[in-house]
């Protein structure tokens, strides 16, 4: 038994709205779309023109700064359009997919003698190898850099968040194989998280072939899922550093990559939030047109679409495209109406995590919460809020300071490299003066990125 | 989606309310960008945003928001000061027709109070308010919340028999130069309201200590009783600490004093509410009382044994019931623009408060109220103690490497 590591800061936001474990396959659409937008500092240059007919696993465009980073087509059918954008920037590369998929096939090599190189070179062919993300700064990793560590957090904890146990439950040989390729990759430094709340769906012995002190048990609130809290309880991010992850459901990608020889990039994706009638999974593809998932799903009303969580997610619309990571859709009301005194209410519907509405005295009740501010922005005035869902060693404001400072030196002597937007979507939820904590974060990030 | 909260209201309610609705949305346009009164659109801001919950949405970052705001924070604070408030009126009149040997029925001492306490708050409210909104539509920023608390707790740190223009510069020098210089609510450095008592008591120190305590109007048919002293405990303790109240009453505040600070009861009621809500940091608080227990205790120890009677032989926790320790503890120093922000810079923070509060008691009898100054003090140091926190943090973070 590996060491079990508590995390006591944080909150879980119980919401309405959780998906029930039942999936519902959706027919292949007849449009998809992938989004050069979703993949943070990748500049693209196309592979393919309007007209052109492609198979499934072929490259779409890829990274002008890398080359070698391909996003792939998921599907095989003939590209109808380029959106572009302001400056010609490729918004979306539209698809028209073929009523029987047809793939490319790459070889499956034996795992057990392949060298590292040989896996990457398959992973970077099939384009596959754009599910592997590193630390910091969240984007594809670069396949010349040697890891610290690859990490892949098997549960999730934030709000209404897929129960990855049940979706790795639906592939579970694909997974092992997956995590065997991520194991080659790591040169002996994978590590896997699970929690106990995914137990009975996911152990170590789903990890058999792996040595055993690569699992770490995990106990807590969130933001315990997230992957950057576990680097920085296990192997944390020194300056210069890197460390790879990848999601559970990308790994189930790569195993079917070496189990079948061919890019398969379907994904079972959590509907939730108030705004659905029936919360529950779907099995879609990448870039599957969301109205196909929000049909006779919405309530009626005036509902916010978000792709992914309801802290991090991105506020989208029923036209918009399903992103290339996305593993949950939130749907909640919005809350665009003033509320007489709502300030001085005592409040038995309103969460907060101070107990400064009567809430508190109903810990295990479900929220409908709206997108509404609840009041506006402030100076800075309340202390210690943010280091109560911090579960790090991080003095969060001091951080945001020298970040609004500027100062490269104190960013790095506090510990910028370890954080990511993600990890600080709680210190956002809780403060009290409404501050974009998310935003200055990215900010710090990038502007360490271009000017470290 | 509508609050269920106000399903349960009256319909009589909600018809006003949407009558104040259409009004707001009526006179709106003018104090909007172009409109003939936009100069003073900080101003109509404030008042909307007080009466309803603006419909703002969420724009980046997280969808969804805690549902306290700084309104709900400062109004909290206001609730836990609600105790010290009423038993201060109490107090008051009680204090009065003691003075006068005259009985009266506990209403009779309250509303005696109520009437002499109350110009004083509207007056303080009212200039505060009145500075902000001015340095509001001047530098067109919005109005924050920080004088809700702020002008509720200058009159409870004021003896009764304040005269109200004095009060009124209190008010001013405090929004002034304790906040709207330095950028407004939050970026202070020191307590706004504790630096309005401080330049009160520096400048007119006459009105500020001495025989000023009680309300001493004058009661038709009687005469100040021969045992009435206006002297303080605080002042009593310099020259002999036996002379001063029981405990019980100094621990329930039947006692002369600022208005508010009386009653060590009352302020524990406060900070119990502050320590539950999570609005009051309870390490600050604590650690305020330890202090000024630990100081105690130490001075106990060297106190001279041929003068017993002197203020260094006084029992350690007395300095919890004394003067103003509580008020400044619960409500002075958890203020959390002005305090240590880092969890262990609040335990130093608040160690030093209490010890520097009883030493300056016990040692500088020309300031008897110590908490006032020493919170002060700590306020300027807070910074300096934070920056050793960090620095501290930083090397242990390298070391982990």
């Amino acid at each position: 038994m590996a060491k079990v590591i508590t995390i006591k800061k944080g909150y879980n936001i119980k919401l309405n709205g959780v998906a029930e474990n039942i999936t519902s396959s959706l027919d292949l659409p007849n449009l998809i779309a992938i989004k050069p937008h979703d993949f943070p500092m990748l500049i693209p240059k196309l592979s393919v023109e309007v007209g052109q007919e492609i198979l499934a696993g072929h490259p779409l465009f890829y990274d002008k700064n890398n080359p070698v980073i391909r996003l792939p087509s998921p599907v095989s059918g003939e590209v109808v359009e380029i959106v572009r954008g302001e400056k010609r920037r490729i918004l979306e590369i539209r698809i028209l997919p073929d009523k029987i998929p047809k793939y490319i096939s790459f070889p499956s090599p034996n795992l057990k003698e392949a060298a590292r190189e040989s896996i990457i070179d398959l992973l970077l062919e099939s384009g596959c190898w754009s599910y592997i993300r590193q630390r910091p700064y969240c984007f594809i990793a670069n396949p010349t850099d040697i890891p610290k560590a690859i990490f892949v957090s098997c549960f999730d904890t934030a709000p209404l968040a897929p129960d990855l146990g049940y979706i790795i439950e639906q592939e579970r040989a694909n997974f092992q194989l997956g995590i065997e390729v991520l194991d080659k990759l790591s040169n002996g430094h994978l590590h896997i998280s699970i929690h106990d709340s995914t137990k009975e769906k996911i152990s170590e012995s789903d990890f058999q072939r792996l040595s055993h002190h690569k699992i770490h048990h995990f106990r807590g609130p969130h933001p315990a899922g997230n992957v950057g809290i576990q680097i920085h309880h296990i192997a944390p991010i020194q300056k210069g550093e890197i460390v790879w992850y990848v999601h559970p459901q990308d790994v189930i990608i790569i195993g079917r990559l070496f189990s079948e020889g061919r890019y398969r990039a379907h994904r079972t994706v959590a509907f939730t939030g108030s705004g659905v009638v029936h919360p529950h999974y779907f099995r879609v593809m990448t870039g599957q047109k969301l109205s196909t998932i929000l049909e006779y799903q919405l309530r009626e009303g005036s509902y916010r679409i978000i792709q992914g969580n309801i802290l991090t997610g991105k506020q989208s619309s029923s036209d918009d495209f399903l992103s290339f990571y996305e593993n949950q859709l939130t749907i909640v009301p919005e809350g665009n109406e003033p509320q007489f005194l709502g300030w001085l209410l005592p409040g038995l519907h309103k969460l907060s995590l101070s107990r400064t509405f009567l809430s508190w005295l109903t810990p295990n009740r479900s929220y409908n919460l709206n997108t509404n501010t609840n009041g506006e922005e402030r100076a800075f005035v309340m202390t210690g809020q943010y280091d109560k869902v911090l579960p790090m060693n991080i003095y969060p404001v001091h951080l945001l300071k020298a970040i609004m400072a500027k100062d490269i030196e104190r960013m790095e002597d506090l510990g910028i490299y370890e954080v990511s937007e993600e990890d600080f979507a709680l210190c956002e939820f809780v403060c009290t003066s409404k501050i974009d904590v998310q935003r200055i974060i990215k900010e710090g990030l990038d502007y360490i990125r271009s000017e470290g | 989606m509508k609050d269920s909260d106000l399903d349960n209201v009256q319909p009589l309610l909600s018809f006003s309310v949407k009558i104040a609705q259409n009004l707001i949305k009526s006179v709106k346009p003018h104090f909007g960008k172009g409109g003939r009164f936009e100069k003073f659109h900080p101003a109509f801001d404030a008042l909307e945003t007080f009466l309803f919950v603006p419909a703002h949405t969420t724009a980046s970052g997280v969808h969804i928001r805690d549902a306290i705001d700084l309104k709900r924070t400062m109004f909290t604070v206001i609730i836990a000061l609600v105790p010290t408030l009423l038993f201060g009126m109490w107090n008051v009149g009680y204090q009065h027709h003691l003075a006068y040997g005259v009985q009266v029925s506990m209403m009779d001492n309250f509303l005696f109070g109520f009437w002499k306490v109350l110009p004083i708050i509207v007056v303080s409210y009212t200039v505060g308010l009145g500075v902000e909104f001015i340095f509001a539509i001047i530098r067109n920023h919005q109005v924050s919340e920080g004088y809700l608390v702020t002008g509720l707790l200058i009159p409870l740190t004021m003896p009764v028999t304040i005269p109200l223009w004095m009060v009124a510069l209190a008010a001013i020098f405090c929004t002034v130069l304790g906040k709207e210089i330095f950028g407004g609510t939050g970026m202070n450095f020191m307590n706004p309201a504790l630096l309005a008592r401080a330049f009160l008591f520096f400048a007119f120190p006459a009105y500020m200590s001495g025989d000023i305590w009680t309300d001493l109007s004058p009661e038709t048919g009687h005469s100040l009783v021969d045992a009435y002293s206006g002297a303080t405990n605080l002042v009593a303790f310099d020259t002999d600490f036996t002379k001063m109240g029981s405990v019980s009453d100094m621990f329930w505040g039947f006692e002369q004093g600022s208005i508010g600070e009386t009653s060590t009861f009352a302020c524990l009621i406060g900070a119990f509410i502050l320590i539950v809500t999570g609005i009051g940091s309870w390490q600050i608080i604590v650690s305020c009382f330890v202090g000024a227990l630990l100081m105690g205790l130490v001075l106990n120890g060297l106190a001279p044994v041929d003068i017993p009677t002197h203020p260094m032989h006084t029992p350690a926790y007395y300095h919890w019931l004394m003067g103003g320790f509580a008020f400044g503890a619960v409500y002075m120093a958890t203020d959390p623009v002005s305090a240590a922000h880092t969890e262990v810079g609040k335990w130093i923070y608040g160690l030093l408060i209490g010890i520097f509060t009883v030493i300056l008691r016990v040692f500088n009898p020309a300031y008897p109220e110590g908490v006032m100054l020493s919170i002060l003090l700590m306020n300027v140091f807070a910074p300096l103690i934070d920056h050793i926190v960090i620095e501290q943090h930083i090397k242990n973070r390298k070391k982990r490497a």
